[in-house]
């Protein structure tokens, strides 16, 4: 346990890192922030690798894991609603879009044997990076087309437009073998960095370094893992913040707030509304080449409007939309209760099973009535969520950051 | 005793505040005009008056019953309704289903009201299954005071009744507003004809930037030179 | 601006006269027959019979009814009170469902020749329209009356509604887990034939039959009750309609009501035809919407047409494509009116 914890330690100092680094006042100049929030984060992440127990620890990094995923889910939904007020309940489509892309593109064709089994509409075998980007540009072709024609009728039609977008997704990739081999899974995504919990280690990193991930097994990869994803929220996080200040983020939140005097003023109001559409499909995107990766296959039931849209969608509001930060914190607290609830609902298993023996193997539905009443709790209670909107002014009219 | 007394009401839409202490009176059976320039507060002071805006200061008296901030519903129970400008008609609904509706807070038979309303609109009784919202202008504006009387009101309010009407309907139209008056209906008429509504006023009040300017019998402005050099046109 | 300022003193251009000549109501009844026409060529490249051809598009009437059912409701609900009801579809489960638990209750009976079910599903198809009538209201009563008093903005309401949807959906799969389920099971349900060599089920006749009925039914509330004219009133304008003296609230009740009575009602007849999934009504979510559009929101009439259409596009589509894309197929017609005409058959020019 020794040697690796000092890898995982540091792994998992990345999100630490970043945390710590955005907590820490702003006055303070960027360089000491960054020093001592990767001396901050560290030092936190060696204390909690050496004192929880190996199978918290996993269960702790898998949970972080998904929670990442949701975020860049959340983030994506928060340029459509929060920023641009589009009612986009499609969300599984640009996810599933972008996870079946990705895999097709970074897995190979299956052949020989294997081949009778699976079959896939292409697979080039390219690397992870390639796959993500594929991702994003699947997500966003979509976006474009489903949101040229519905984007300059009324909200309503959007709506219902991503309703069915995201249905017909499901059925293409259920139905369709030759495509990703529906409705069986699609197998053998490769896991990026896998080589930091192999044998020979990375060929590509100077030996020094090499060396330190060497104790990692590959039961350890989830930890790496952790790092991919935790930087993808970080950078997309990262980008978000700089956009929304940018003069296009500015026409952005003109045209949410006033639609009509954006209009008259000139700014094409359809136009950026589709830019923005289809820049949160593509970060949905992302956020599907992420799970594919994780999940190693992936089959359609993965993407229902459940568990890929309507989860989402509370989670941003639970967190607070209009607000990055609110995307993230939204998706792990959610995710958080969700996770928390599956425990609950273990524990009440003598009771469910005293109501109806069909009872406590529908556990997870309760959490489902639960997370429901939630959302229109908030909804008539607390519609702007746990951070609500951010005010902010933008890094021009000030020449600094708000 | 006044049918209605409006004192001191100041209201406006969000920050803004339009109307500024009006006040002004409507005798039974009597018919009276406000007047003024565009952005007077007149439609504002008809809207308040009816229940659509909420007084924020002042008082609104129907009779001996104080309605400031009473709903529309309410106060149409108690005996006033309201001709709005644009969209006074219910267009997929015929004109006789438009008149029904008018009668809607009562149980009951409609039918001797509409023959009541049919014999004051002739020209709406030959269409009475027509759709109203493929109507002329002149005919729409029948449909909309014809359903506000279905209920035999005390006091009609009607909200520039003329605009957008040819002349020749305008007279029409005023005719009707006469012969509404002369079966006991008070009228409470907002107008930017200026000339045509002092006609027929028994008093007017001239609005202008919220507050009231004159008032009078509305012979008597009609005659005034100084109305009729600001707010007539010549 | 300049270009703006030569639009208006040239007139439009011929791009925007030809997009005004596509989005005219003949272009768009013309588009629909001839997408009709299409597939029945389709189709028969296909080698199918002109026999079936004609038994699907039977099929697709029957079919249109049931959705008809859930799609007036569905546009009286947009048309009263200007928010589009995602948790229509789950209502119309809702009702499905709550018919299977009463057929627990009630002793089954032998089956109506030639139908396959009993008079006890009759009793419960009756008891059931009041019963999610009555949770259509409830679901207004508790959430969208607040999100109403409070003046929230449109979209709000219907993310509440979505909400609504999948709270029910969560109790149906608490009540009876994600299995398929039918009414009657073990009951062979053989097709009879009518004429000229068309196939259909006895029980699609009936459902087809009791569809018309409940139109009818609509037709008479409509047209002929105050309640009715008051409903298409407020559709036409709210505002008028407060101003007139009409008891908004009471017609939003009954639109809740109706609405949610016939989304019941259209729920079991569906899965008196196919059979009973959790997910059945969010599924046909994508028809349903697509009838109302294309018959214009707010208009009754036009939800049956639009239904009549999309259940015939459907039906006629399965001859050629895997069945599962019918609701693929009907959002393909949705798109296509959003496209050239999104008031839909009945609506103003120019207006969405």
């Amino acid at each position: 346990m020794g040697d690796a914890t000092l890898a995982k330690s540091l792994l998992l100092a990345l999100p630490l890192w970043f945390l710590a680094a955005r907590t820490l006042p702003a006055r303070l100049p960027w360089l000491a922030r960054a020093l001592l929030g990767a001396a901050a984060g560290w030092a936190v992440a060696l204390v909690v690798t050496l004192v929880l127990p190996p199978g918290q620890m996993a269960y702790l990094v898998s949970f972080a894991i998904v929670g990442s995923i949701y975020a860049v889910l959340a983030l994506g939904l928060n340029v459509q609603w929060g920023y641009t007020g589009l009612f986009n309940i499609g969300i599984a489509a640009f996810f599933a879009i972008g996870a079946f892309t990705s895999a097709l593109v970074t897995t190979r064709m299956p052949t020989g044997a294997a081949a009778a089994f699976s079959q896939q509409a292409f697979g080039l075998g390219a690397p992870f990076l390639a796959g993500v980007l594929a991702a994003g540009v699947a997500a966003g072709v979509l976006a474009l087309l489903v949101g040229g024609p519905t984007l300059r009728l009324r909200e309503d039609y959007l709506a219902i437009a991503t309703i069915g977008i995201a249905e017909l997704v499901r059925l293409v990739f259920q139905n369709e073998r030759w495509l990703a081999n529906g409705p069986q899974p699609l197998r053998g995504i490769p896991q990026p960095l896998a080589c930091l919990v192999r044998d020979p280690g990375c060929s590509w990193l100077p030996a020094p370094v090499a060396a330190l991930f060497d104790p990692l097994a590959p039961r350890d990869y989830p930890y790496v893992y952790l790092a991919i994803a935790t930087l993808f929220v970080i950078v997309v996080y990262l980008v978000l913040e700089r956009a929304i200040r940018s003069p296009w983020g500015r026409v952005l939140r003109a045209v949410r707030e006033d639609e009509a005097a954006a209009a008259m003023v000139g700014k094409d109001v359809a136009r950026v509304r589709l830019q923005a559409f289809v820049v949160g499909a593509v970060i949905m995107g992302f956020g599907g080449a992420l799970y594919a990766h994780y999940m190693i296959a992936i089959d359609y039931t993965h993407f229902d409007a459940l568990y890929a849209t309507f989860l989402v969608w509370v989670m941003l509001m639970l967190g607070g939309s209009g607000n990055n930060r609110g995307a993230i914190l939204g998706a792990f607290a959610l995710w958080g209760v969700w996770t928390g609830a599956a425990f609950l609902v273990d524990l009440a298993r003598p009771l469910l099973a005293a109501i109806s023996s069909d009872l406590p193997a529908r556990g997870p539905y309760l959490r489902l009535l639960f997370i429901a009443l939630l959302m229109l709790f908030i909804l008539l209670y607390r519609p702007k969520g746990l951070i609500g909107e951010e005010r902010f002014v933008s890094r021009d009219s000030q020449g600094r950051d708000g | 005793m006044p049918l209605l007394t409006v004192e001191g009401l100041t209201t406006g839409y969000g920050e803004m505040e339009v109307l500024h202490s009006l006040t002004l009176r409507v005798e039974p059976g009597r018919i009276v005009s406000i007047i003024g320039p565009n952005g007077a507060g007149k439609s504002t002071a008809m809207k308040a008056v009816f229940g659509l805006l909420k007084p924020w200061q002042g008082s609104i008296r129907f009779g001996e019953r104080e309605i400031g901030g009473l709903s529309p519903d309410r106060i149409v129970r108690l005996g006033m309704c309201y001709v709005p400008q644009t969209d006074n008609v219910f267009p997929s609904l015929t004109v006789e289903e438009n008149l029904e509706m008018g009668a809607f807070v009562l149980s009951g038979s409609t039918k001797e009201r509409k023959e009541r309303v049919y014999e004051l609109f002739p020209r709406l009784a030959e269409r009475r299954r027509q759709r109203a919202g493929k109507m002329s202008g002149g005919e729409r504006q029948m449909v909309a005071m014809g359903r506000a009387l279905m209920l035999d009101p005390k006091l009609l309010l009607l909200d520039e009744p003329s605009a957008g009407l040819a002349p020749l309907l305008v007279d029409l139209i005023f005719e009707k507003v006469r012969d509404i008056n002369a079966s006991g209906v008070a009228v409470l008429m907002v107008e930017q004809n200026a000339r045509k509504s002092l006609e027929l006023a028994d008093h007017a009040y001239v609005l202008v930037g919220g507050s009231n300017a004159i008032d009078g019998a509305g012979r008597d402005l009609l005659g005034d030179p100084e109305v009729g050099r600001l707010y007539l046109g010549g | 601006m300049a270009k703006a300022l030569a639009r208006r003193a040239h007139g439009p251009r011929p791009s925007a006269r030809l997009r005004r000549a596509l989005g005219s109501r003949t272009a768009l009844v013309v588009l629909l027959v001839a997408l009709l026409f299409g597939l029945w060529l389709l189709a028969g490249a296909q080698g199918v019979t002109g026999q079936r051809l004609l038994s699907l598009a039977v099929r697709g009437v029957m079919l249109g009814g049931v959705l008809a059912l859930g799609a007036i409701g569905l546009t009286l609900i947009f048309g009263v009170l200007r928010i589009p009801n995602f948790a229509h579809g789950d209502l119309m489960t809702w009702g499905a469902y709550l018919a299977l638990f009463g057929l627990t209750l009630l002793p089954a009976g032998p089956p109506l020749a030639p139908f396959s079910f009993g008079a006890e599903l009759l009793v419960l198809l009756v008891l059931v329209v009041p019963l999610v009538g009555f949770t259509g209201y409830l679901l207004d009563r508790l959430v969208f009356r607040r999100l109403r008093a409070r003046r929230a903005p449109s979209v709000i309401l219907a993310m509440a509604a979505l909400g609504g949807a999948f709270l029910l959906r969560s109790v149906i799969y608490l009540g009876w887990g994600a299995d398929f389920r039918n009414y009657y099971t073990g009951r062979p349900r053989p097709a009879v034939e009518l004429f000229a060599g068309i196939r259909v089920r006895p029980d699609q006749l009936f459902i087809l039959g009791l569809a018309l009925l409940f139109i009818f039914l609509v037709y008479l509330l409509l047209e002929r009750t105050k309640m009715g004219k008051a409903m298409r009133a407020t559709a036409d304008n709210a505002d008028l309609a407060r101003i007139t003296g009409i008891d908004t609230e009471g017609v939003i009740r009954w639109t809740w009501l109706i609405g949610g009575g016939l989304a019941g009602a259209g729920g079991v007849m569906y899965a008196l035809d196919t059979q009973l999934r959790p997910e059945m009504g969010w599924w046909l979510m994508l028809p349903l919407f697509a009838s109302v559009i294309l018959g214009t929101i707010g208009n009754a009439y036009g939800a049956l047409v639009g239904a009549l259409v999309i259940g015939l596009v459907w039906q006629m589509s399965t001859a050629f494509l895997n069945p599962a894309y019918g609701p693929g197929v009907a959002f393909v017609v949705l798109i296509l009116v959003l496209l050239f005409r999104p008031q839909g058959i009945f609506g103003k020019p120019g207006g969405a």
